[in-house]
């Protein structure tokens, strides 16, 4: 993946709005392992359904942190579990490694 | 004009509000994590415009416009664009933003809202005042009086109550100075300091700090005072 996490949109929403900023990363921080936790709990028990759901909620923080590449993978992958295929689960889970190490070193 | 933010993502939520910031008559009164609570919350409260999550678990966006008997506008957001059409075919869905929501998108957004109201303006609040068209309705001792936009000078925060003095007669009812600037037209109305909003029309003449309506004599707050001048038609 080529593509790196960044808050660009995050600044240009707070504008010089620090405030914001730090509760954003504060929110982010703490949702993110949460709901990567819960979706891994449902890969494991094979839920599919249940994965997708996860899926279309993490996408949109993959949009948020700049990763659009990573955003339209997800797209697919959620579709996909749909149907009951799990071909991009590895591809997805790497993202997922990549915001967690990066949600690491950011500070509010 | 108020609103509820509601949306399962606490970042969502966060995002939101910082965009009703930027709208500076825009109060995002409460936020709500799921559909239930914001049901509740309606039942016990009258919302201008309600900023909805269209994907929630087990209880849809739609779902719960299908809930409302007298649906407040509804701006649906969500990260999917497939929803669109069905999202359009209730009245109440004014507009439909697709996430990450950018400011200027989010601007354009409250804009149709604000048209959509003009056209269809909502019913009696069970804040005080309600307005309807060109005309206010502001109830005291459980009667509604219609006042005309166009009849009243000026408006004084009075603790818990304001003063609304028109052309006949002085009215006091039991709501904020805020509630009711969200109910006047934004191109005669101007709050000049923290507790007076006065018709712009009805100005005589300004002097120093100070605006005289009528026969009143309103001060202007360094803070308000450029818009005011903004306002002017100077020569």
């Amino acid at each position: 993946m080529q593509e790196r996490p960044n808050l660009d949109y995050v600044e240009e929403l707070a504008n010089g709005d620090e405030a914001f900023k730090a509760k954003f990363i504060a929110i982010i921080k703490e949702e993110f392992p949460l709901e990567v936790a819960e979706y891994l709990d449902n890969v494991e028990n094979k839920r599919p359904r249940a994965t997708s759901e996860n899926v279309h909620k993490l996408k949109h923080k993959f949009n948020i942190l700049g990763l659009h590449e990573g955003y339209r993978l997800a797209v697919r992958y959620e579709e996909d579990l749909r149907l009951g295929d799990t071909t991009l689960e590895g591809d997805f889970k790497a993202i997922l490694e990549t915001i967690s190490d990066y949600i690491k070193t950011i500070r509010p | 004009m108020n609103c509820i933010i509601i949306d399962d993502e606490a970042t969502a939520r966060a995002i939101m509000v910082q965009l009703c910031g930027n709208i500076p008559d825009l109060d995002v009164i409460e936020e709500f994590s799921g559909a239930m609570e914001a049901i509740k919350f309606l039942n016990q409260h009258t919302v201008d415009v309600i900023f909805l999550d269209l994907h929630m678990p087990g209880f849809t966006g739609v779902d719960f416009v299908q809930t409302l008997k007298n649906p407040p506008k509804i701006v649906m957001t969500t990260s999917d664009t497939d929803f669109a059409v069905s999202a359009y075919e209730y009245e109440a869905i004014v507009d439909y933003l697709v996430k990450p929501i950018t400011l200027e998108r989010f601007e354009k957004s409250v804009q149709k809202v604000k048209n959509a109201m003009v056209r269809q303006p909502s019913s009696v609040s069970p804040s005080g005042a309600s307005q309807v068209g060109e005309d206010l309705y502001i109830n005291i001792d459980r009667r509604l009086i219609k006042l005309k936009f166009n009849d009243i000078q000026l408006i004084e925060a009075k603790g818990d109550y304001i003063d609304i003095k028109t052309e006949k007669e002085p009215y006091r009812v039991h709501t904020t100075l805020k509630k009711i600037k969200a109910k006047l037209p934004e191109e005669t109305f101007l709050q000049i300091h923290r507790s007076f909003i006065i018709n712009f029309t009805k100005i005589i003449d300004i002097e120093d700090n100070s605006v005289l309506i009528e026969k009143s004599v309103v001060p202007i707050s360094r803070s308000n005072r450029p818009e005011l001048m903004r306002r002017l038609n100077l020569l």
